[in-house]
């Protein structure tokens, strides 16, 4: 085991996967001599050259028809987009391209492709700089994507993708870059579409992503320290949805809260919660509880951020509504 | 005098590719009868008069080269191998169309004969050209992605990213513009204040030319020498072909809506079917026979596409489910 940082583990992945097929490259805005603004990609230029990994200009429109192309050709192309916010931008080339291209073909052509974002508030960067996009994606047949929450997870999901035969978004929290972990020294992969239980509790049912996995974390040591047990799930996957582990977790807890940054009106909490209804209804004991961003554009100074998110509290306080109903 | 890349087409080539532009012609012409009788399902964008473009500018590739045909490239399919009965099927949503029923023909994409899938997004097939291109000089082979698109998507955003960002790169591709004068209903001069398209070209750093769209052996030799470029390393070139749409924006407009009479006719005497047989008949091409014969075999291609298109089966409802990702049932379809 080695004790690496969620950015060391991008680049470990990337590394990984580039020995592995010469058909993967990296490209995006700034990735090559800069090794990308959070230094994700620092140190490939070194290892592959300039063929390889390449920065481009300001056009995240044409990269991601680029990246669709290059893979419809047989390559293995990993776009970082800087920022989540900027697949406005590159909107067309995911949803109208990347993600429609083995049905519109049917099978003859396919684009296996990566999508690698920064996403996620929490730090002064701004609206246009913290929004967590995976509702903007989500509605889109043929689109796979992640959201690790730790080194071990970005590590693996991310070379899980590189080898998916179909495009995939991973969603990298940017305030995570900097989270250690110790991991497995020989290499391994985490399969695309299964959450994982992260901590076990038997009274209430958390599902959250990203960086509010640690915080649900936290609300759960409170709530122990109150007599409460609260069961974490951390989703990792939002195409697939791994509805059968937290229904089954909801069939133990009988209460649910999910959690995420994205505004709660149209967020994937409401899918879970379809979900849950949809299948474990005879089992919920309250009604389910559904934390997320506001319903706001996201702002910049802190005092504003942190009425933006879910607070530990608020999540200890949705957790005790599930239990007092 | 200068040598051109057409004065080594032989007889049998040049009237080769009069057959594919007369084939081109004759299939827009029956597929407009059979819209009008309902049976077409998908809406018609005629490339009547065009079609000296894309027969030219594909006559002058490599079967290994690929090419992202504009939605009023018909030539290209036909020229790089689609049949023109599948190509019809598709016309009709048969499950012998493109991708079993499941797209449009106007954006079909085929690996055999190297058709890029395109978008119904005028535009997005400009950077999915341009990645192509990139592949091709990632992996060090001497092939040349060509993309075809009209003067209205020359307006978007895509086109100058994507010609940007080859132009740094220098990838082997070349840009077609078919200028035929209209996006969709809107004259050029109401959404183009420039003199030129090729000229954009100079900002991107690499060749703009502008070319008599509409002279096929003009357009083979500037697209022949484009792609030579291209193969040789020195990067994308952009080809301004100044044509003439001679139909409506599609199947549901007249042909002549909004415009000025004696333009239509001006260009209708600048037909490029026309214009390319009196340079066959001007090399002594044309012999007994010979159009008749041309004629006649275009004719019965098309009717058998016809028949085919007509008995084909529609798709079966389960074809829905199938190639939305690598793994059947894969996503979130269990919610549904």
């Amino acid at each position: 085991m080695t004790t690496i940082a969620y950015r060391e583990a991008v680049q470990r992945a990337l590394r990984e996967e580039m020995r592995r097929d010469s058909s993967v490259f990296v490209f995006g805005e700034d990735v090559a001599e800069p090794g990308g603004v959070f230094k994700a990609t620092l140190g490939l230029l070194d290892e592959f050259g300039p063929k390889r990994v390449f920065d481009t200009p300001i056009s995240e429109s044409a990269l991601a028809g680029v990246a669709v192309g290059a893979a419809m050709m047989g390559m293995r192309p990993v776009l970082e987009i800087m920022f989540a916010d900027f697949t406005t931008i590159a909107m067309d080339g995911i949803v109208n391209s990347a993600a429609k291209v083995r049905f519109l073909s049917a099978g003859e052509y396919t684009a296996p492709m990566v999508v690698r974002m920064s996403y996620g508030a929490g730090a002064r960067w701004g609206a246009q700089h913290t929004q967590s996009v995976e509702s903007w994606l989500m509605n889109v047949p043929g689109l796979t994507i992640v959201q690790p929450s730790t080194p071990h997870d970005v590590l693996g999901l991310l070379k899980s993708a590189i080898r998916s035969p179909d495009p995939v978004i991973v969603l990298e929290h940017k305030n995570l870059y900097g989270k250690k972990e110790d991991v497995p020294d020989e290499e391994f992969l985490v399969p695309i579409g299964k959450a994982a239980i992260r901590r076990e509790g038997t009274d209430v049912t958390i599902a959250a992503t990203g960086a509010m996995v640690d915080r649900a974390l936290a609300a759960a040591r409170t709530l122990a320290a109150e007599g409460t047990e609260a069961e974490v799930i951390d989703v990792r996957s939002i195409i697939p949805l791994d509805v059968d582990t937290i229904v089954e977790s909801v069939v133990r807890t009988g209460r649910l809260v999910t959690l995420h940054e994205a505004p709660v009106f149209g967020g994937f909490g409401a899918e879970i919660a379809a979900s849950v209804g949809q299948r474990a209804f005879g089992y919920l004991d309250a009604p389910i509880e559904r934390l997320g961003g506001a319903w706001s554009p996201i702002p910049f100074g802190q005092v504003l951020i942190d009425e933006y998110l879910p607070s530990e509290q608020d999540i200890v306080r949705a957790a005790e509504r599930t239990l007092s109903s | 005098m200068r040598v051109r890349p057409s004065d080594g087409l032989t007889g049998t080539q040049l009237l080769d590719m009069y057959r594919w532009m007369l084939l081109t012609r004759a299939y827009e012409d029956r597929a407009q009868e059979l819209w009008s009788k309902g049976l077409v399902v998908e809406s018609l964008h005629g490339s009547q008069g065009q079609e000296a473009i894309g027969v030219g500018a594909c006559y002058a590739l490599r079967p290994s080269d690929v090419v992202a045909p504009s939605l009023r490239t018909r030539a290209a399919f036909l020229v790089r191998g689609v049949p023109v009965r599948q190509f019809l099927a598709g016309m009709l949503g048969k499950a012998t169309g493109a991708a079993n029923g499941k797209a449009t023909a106007h954006h079909m994409g085929r690996p055999e004969g190297g058709i890029l899938l395109g978008s119904a997004i005028v535009g997005a097939s400009i950077p999915v050209a341009t990645g192509a291109a990139l592949a091709f000089q990632l992996r060090g082979e001497d092939r040349v992605s060509v993309c075809f698109f009209g003067d209205g998507t020359a307006q978007r955003g895509d086109f100058h990213e994507a010609l940007n960002f080859a132009g740094v790169m220098k990838l082997p591709v070349v840009y077609i513009i078919e200028n035929n004068l209209y996006a969709e209903f809107t004259p050029i001069a109401k959404h183009f204040a420039g003199q030129s398209l090729a000229a954009r070209a100079e900002g991107y750093g690499f060749g703009g030319l502008a070319v008599d769209g509409n002279d096929i052996l003009a357009v083979f030799d500037t697209v022949s020498e484009a792609a030579e470029r291209a193969r040789l390393g020195e990067g994308p070139t952009l080809i301004e072909c100044m044509t003439y749409r001679q139909r409506g924006h599609s199947s549901s407009h007249a042909p002549t809506e909004g415009r000025d009479p004696a333009e239509v006719e001006a260009w209708l005497k600048r037909d490029p079917i026309e214009l390319f047989r009196g340079e066959l008949d001007r090399r002594g091409l044309l012999g007994d026979g010979v159009l008749e014969g041309i004629r006649a075999s275009v004719d019965q291609d098309v009717e058998e596409a016809v028949q085919f298109a007509i008995d084909s089966p529609l798709p079966d409802s389960a074809e829905l489910y199938r190639d939305v990702y690598a793994e059947p049932g894969f996503g979130n379809e269990e919610a549904r």
